[in-house]
């Protein structure tokens, strides 16, 4: 749920990205920290094991800009994907304004990416949101891999609702921005529509 | 699902009054109130050291870690949290379900006047968030945002 402040003119929001272990979900946040500049963002906040993979949650907070006079902020958050750190994904989904599923391409990680959408909307419906009602991209990611899929193999697969979607190369930044721009841009026609 | 969380100038003004006093009371360094979303309401005190947006986010990760380990023990939540630092301590204590309070404070204070003072702050918030819901909850207050047009979120991205 975003947060209006109408003292300090601020609306804050929470995207998560969500997806199968080690389908990029972190990357997409560390290139967006990369090259954003100083001014317009926070900390990167990554809670991981020792072997560099998600523990917890990685968190980005993000400023865009003004829109009629209310700064918006953006706090990135990603979850972890290793399918036994369920109990912590649950958390992360709580208030949460928009969700990007992040999907590996690679056609080994299929089955994966299908197990993690079917986790994402059980998630979500435990804290009363439906998948279909809340702002939601998709993004097909490691594009540049030889055993990646079809888009449309994906599509038929994973999107079947056809949200929007980008195909991405998240290390290289393709396809990062446009999907960030996206689910923010859905965001913020929610809230137009009173959140 | 929670309803949108929406703070307007009357109580701002009070929650930062109460955070404010509350430092003093306290003997306090630092006192923050941050939404179980992450959010960072309202910050007093010493805090131009401090991250405070990440404070917020990694204190509703806790709280929400240390809830769900609540219920898997049969318990609601854990309304109260105590960690001791070497150096500086912090407490955090849940308030009307729904913002979390959280205090950091040196040897110059103990736990028991933090605890002592918490109380009373906590109390005064829970009214002034009560008020706050059902002043959200009414008709008539429309989103801000029910103006925006396409272009004005267009142009966010324009760069």
């Amino acid at each position: 749920m975003s947060f209006i402040n109408y003292s300090s003119r601020e609306i804050n929001c929470k995207i998560v990205y969500y997806g199968p272990g080690l389908c990029g979900k972190t990357t997409n946040l560390q290139y967006i920290y990369n090259k954003t500049n100083a001014e317009t963002k926070g900390k990167l906040i990554s809670l991981s094991t020792e072997t560099d993979r998600t523990l917890f949650f990685d968190f980005l907070p993000l400023s865009l800009g003004e829109i009629r006079g209310f700064k918006t902020r953006f706090h990135l958050y990603t979850v972890p994907g290793q399918v036994f750190y369920d109990a912590s994904r649950k958390l992360i989904l709580k208030g949460v304004d928009g969700v990007v599923f992040v999907a590996d391409s690679q056609v080994e990680r299929m089955e994966a990416n299908q197990e993690s959408l079917e986790n994402l909307k059980i998630n979500l419906a435990d804290h009363g949101y439906n998948l279909d009602k809340i702002p939601y991209v998709i993004q097909y990611n490691k594009r540049d891999l030889p055993n990646a899929v079809a888009v449309e193999e994906l599509r038929e697969t994973l999107n079947p609702r056809t949200v929007p979607e980008y195909q991405a190369v998240a290390p290289t930044g393709v396809g990062v921005f446009d999907t960030l721009k996206a689910v923010a841009k859905l965001v913020l026609s929610e809230l137009r529509k009173g959140g | 699902m929670a309803t949108q969380l929406v703070m307007y100038e009357e109580e701002f003004t009070q929650i930062n009054a109460i955070c404010d006093r509350l430092t003093k009371d306290a003997n306090a360094k630092v006192v923050f109130l941050v939404d179980k979303n992450g959010q960072l309401i309202s910050a007093a005190g010493q805090t131009q050291n401090i991250d405070t947006t990440s404070l917020a986010s990694l204190t509703a990760g806790n709280v929400a870690a240390m809830g769900g380990l609540a219920k898997l023990i049969g318990e609601n939540e854990f309304p109260n949290q105590f960690h001791e630092g070497q150096r500086d301590s912090l407490y955090m204590t849940i308030v009307g379900q729904r913002v979390v309070l959280v205090v950091i404070f040196d040897n110059r204070t103990s736990l028991g006047l933090v605890r002592l003072r918490i109380k009373k702050a906590s109390d005064e918030l829970t009214r002034i968030f009560e008020a706050l819901l059902k002043k959200t909850a009414t008709p008539g207050i429309g989103s801000p945002f029910a103006e925006i047009s396409d272009a004005d979120i267009d142009n966010l991205f324009s760069e």
